[in-house]
């Protein structure tokens, strides 16, 4: 079952150009001050719940083929190995790219684990530019696949989805839902009759989330009850290698940036970075970068080549990215002292949207206990 | 596709089917004197005769130094060393002992000395029929390389030397020593000069060798002193005053970092049946099984859980950082992962041994000279001889200075 693995994780010369095609990208249209113009114009602790992301992007993004990156080529799609698409979510995550390109690749590999026509045909309007996000959390934020608020009946939802990623950017949602059988997964078009979003507030301003209520909505099963479960463990790694290639994009970019301000910022006749107080801790900053890299592109290789070792390898670098953003965003906020703290400093985007990142799919310790379980055996 | 982006050359591919029909008919067995684990730790004159028996061997066959020069006693291949040492460690072969000669003093030698010097000691090094000690180290030039303060004076076409080298790892067994030292006491790192100097042949002449104890109560390294050591100026390697830029050379190397692959084989366990395998996270997982704490199983314990998959994580980081570092549009500064290795490999294998005998719970207070102890007491052993490597090849502080200096281009604490 499991093909030969490749020594370069599969990143090979196509991977390469459509990395360095999506840093243009980003270099050309997605500045630090670009960014922080568009999702954090309003500092009122109290403002209103905006989902600010520029559609024009999305498009242009879509033109350029990144939705179809990781979709089939029987589904339209180009059939890229998954390390293509981690590539691209690491470079988003350097700029804290808002929109629904990371929900859309786990989209993307949830309708891949699934094997009907419904399935690929939903993957072609990905590959068409159809933003699609995922709906399988239930109140308690529960990682457990079996577990779901939502209900189905015939191809008819009701319930409520907690936890929906960049819901209000997105044209459609794979939602699971769950009838005497087990638990199922449906497509269902955002704007139906019966989908009320309802927009959570939230801390991280590059994304936004909402909790969706579903009241008789008609649906198209993707995935029978009793089998939703099972698709849901077995595309969560590749799910997982998005995050965390997201998340180590985030920690490059704060590590980067705070090199540059100890370079430059003065304080006891010295540039900071002289200081082994500052110098020390950097330096941990980039080896836990380093560390969760290379797991996130060892998991996203498992993923096509090494099934076996994909969820193994994939909450490794979770685990590892969680540990990363915590202590990549942490030391960027000190090492800016004062200004690291203020609004108008940069740093607070990527220090939320790390902190929302370790959270999502799991954090650390929840990872590491399910690791422990797989390689030590389970506790007694 | 499995090589990854590079393509084995025809000239690779024969040499791999070389080896390893090579290593299929002469590997040396079990050895008939206990090994130490590794190389550095050798006492026992018998236990290195055999190890160097080995290298001789291994490098009759054209094994070892296969990317050096003919002239010099090499293979002259390109870039074949790297499938020589695969195949060794695949067929696991025993370690070399010259480690120090092929790791440090060979690349430095190769780039650095004066042609009939490269051919007078590659051959001898190379074989392991000669073994090197490096004198670096000084009382007051620890992290502080560059504040050498052994004194060469020149005599005609000799030099004078006096000084006072520390741990200096197998100078009880070398024949030579590369020496770092000082010709000039007005400028600190312009003063410096590189010699490679003949020891055993000068002891009792102007050096002595003296075991120094460490921390465990085992010997393993030495003090050396110079008292008016005459050595001839052919055995300079480069200019009076360049010494620092020649020992960048052996550093690099030593950190892994050089142009030159180092060879080296390994793979065959030295411990006996039974004995702990110390230095990796699977061996703390069966150690956590069969250890009871506070009348459970330490494997049930969810904070020694936790712990042993922090380092699991870690060590297969490790793994995939050098996989990583193959893919050159997958790392952004050449130097990047390649100066991590020495930083995050011995504070890695330091923190195993921590928590092993953490998991040993009292009983890790027994010495390996108890018989009560658990694994053989390897495991404490281990944990106080990891600050060895975390401390020596310039201190794991150094190496973070190196990488926040080098790699992030952050401004120098000197």
């Amino acid at each position: 079952m499991n093909t030969e693995i490749p020594k370069n994780f599969g990143f090979g010369e196509d991977e390469t150009m459509l990395r360095d095609s999506a840093q243009k990208f980003f270099a050309d249209n997605c500045s630090a001050d670009k960014i922080h113009g568009l999702v954090a114009g309003d500092h009122d602790i109290h403002r209103e719940n905006e989902s600010n992301w520029d559609k024009n992007q999305w498009q242009q993004i879509v033109e350029l083929g990144w939705t179809a990156v990781c979709v089939p080529e029987a589904a339209g799609g180009v059939g890229m190995p998954a390390v293509a698409a981690v590539a691209l979510a690491e470079e988003a995550g350097k700029v804290a790219f808002p929109s629904p390109l990371l929900v859309t690749f786990n989209s993307t590999f949830l309708l891949n684990a699934c094997d009907c026509d419904a399935a690929t045909k939903a993957l072609g309007t990905i590959a068409g530019g159809a933003a699609t996000s995922l709906a399988i959390t239930n109140q308690e934020g529960s990682w457990d696949a079996n577990d779901t608020d939502v209900t189905v009946d015939g191809d008819m939802l009701s319930g409520t989805a907690y936890f929906v990623q960049d819901a209000r950017k997105v044209d459609q949602l794979i939602v699971s839902a769950k009838n005497a059988n087990g638990v199922g997964l449906y497509l269902v078009d955002i704007s139906s009759d019966g989908v009320n979003v309802i927009a959570d507030s939230i801390v991280d301003l590059t994304r936004d989330q909402a909790h969706i209520e579903f009241t008789n909505v008609s649906a198209i099963e993707v995935a029978a009850p009793g089998t939703g479960n099972q698709i849901i463990d077995a595309a969560m790694p590749a799910i997982l290698c998005i995050v965390a290639a997201d998340m180590v994009g985030a920690g490059e970019w704060l590590l980067q940036t705070t090199v540059e301000y100890a370079k430059t910022r003065v304080q006891f006749d010295r540039p900071l970075g002289f200081f082994q107080a500052v110098k020390h801790p950097l330096v941990n900053v980039m080896l836990d970068i380093d560390r969760a890299k290379s797991l996130t592109y060892n998991a996203a290789c498992a993923v096509d080549t090494d099934q076996d070792n994909a969820e193994k390898f994939a909450r490794m670098a979770k685990a590892q990215a969680n540990e990363m953003a915590i202590f990549s965003s942490s030391r960027a906020v000190q090492f800016h002292g004062g200004i690291g703290f203020t609004w108008e400093c940069f740093v607070h985007l990527f220090f939320k949207r790390q902190m929302h990142n370790q959270v999502l799919y799991g954090d650390a310790k929840y990872h590491r206990a399910m690791l422990a379980d797989m390689l030590i055996g389970a506790a007694v | 596709m499995s090589e990854g982006q590079k393509k084995e050359t025809t000239e690779q591919a024969e040499f791999r089917a070389y080896c390893k029909e090579w290593l299929s008919k002469n590997h040396p067995g079990r050895p008939d004197v206990k090994i130490p684990q590794g190389a550095l730790e050798l006492s026992d004159p018998a236990a290195l005769s055999w190890l160097q028996k080995w290298q001789k061997s291994a490098y009759d066959a054209g094994l070892i130094g296969c990317d050096y020069p003919k002239e010099v006693g090499g293979g002259g291949h390109t870039d074949c060393q790297a499938i020589a040492n695969a195949e060794m460690q695949a067929a696991k072969t025993p370690y070399l002992p010259n480690i120090i000669g092929m790791g440090m003093a060979a690349p430095t030698i190769l780039f650095h000395a004066q042609d009939d010097v490269k051919a007078e000691l590659l051959p001898g090094l190379l074989s392991g029929e000669e073994i090197w000690c490096q004198g670096f180290s000084e009382p007051g030039a620890g992290s502080d390389l560059a504040n050498q303060q052994t004194f060469a004076e020149r005599d005609g076409d000799n030099w004078i030397i006096n000084g006072h080298k520390v741990w200096t790892s197998l100078a009880h067994f070398a024949s030579w020593m590369i020496l770092l030292l000082r010709t000039d006491k007005d400028d600190k790192y312009n003063g410096l000069s590189y010699f490679v100097v003949p020891i055993k042949s000068a002891i009792g002449k102007g050096v002595t060798v003296r075991p120094l104890i460490k921390m465990t109560g085992e010997t393993g390294f030495n003090e050396v002193l110079f008292e008016d050591f005459v050595v001839e100026d052919r055995y300079r390697l480069d200019d009076v005053g360049a010494g620092w830029k020649v020992a960048m050379t052996t550093l690099l190397h030593e950190r892994g970092a050089g142009n030159l692959v180092t060879p080296s084989s390994g793979g065959m366990s030295v411990e006996e049946e039974g004995s702990v395998s110390v230095g990796n996270v699977s061996s703390l997982i069966s150690l956590a099984k069969g250890q009871k704490r506070n009348g459970k199983t330490a494997a049930d314990d969810p904070q020694i859980r936790d712990e042993i998959i922090k380092l699991l994580i870690r060590q297969e980081s490790m793994r995939q950082n050098g996989r990583r570092n193959a893919v050159p549009s997958l790392v952004d500064h050449p130097m990047r992962i390649l100066l991590q290795g020495k930083l995050v490999g011995t504070e890695l294998g330091q923190d195993i041994a921590e928590l092993a005998y953490q998991i040993e719970g009292i009983a890790s207070s027994l010495n390996v000279t108890d018989q009560n102890a658990p694994g053989g007491g390897q495991w404490p052993l281990a944990y106080m001889n990891s600050f060895g490597i975390t401390i020596a090849a310039g201190a794991n502080e150094v190496q973070r200075n190196i990488l926040g200096e080098r790699v992030l281009g952050m401004p120098k604490s000197k």
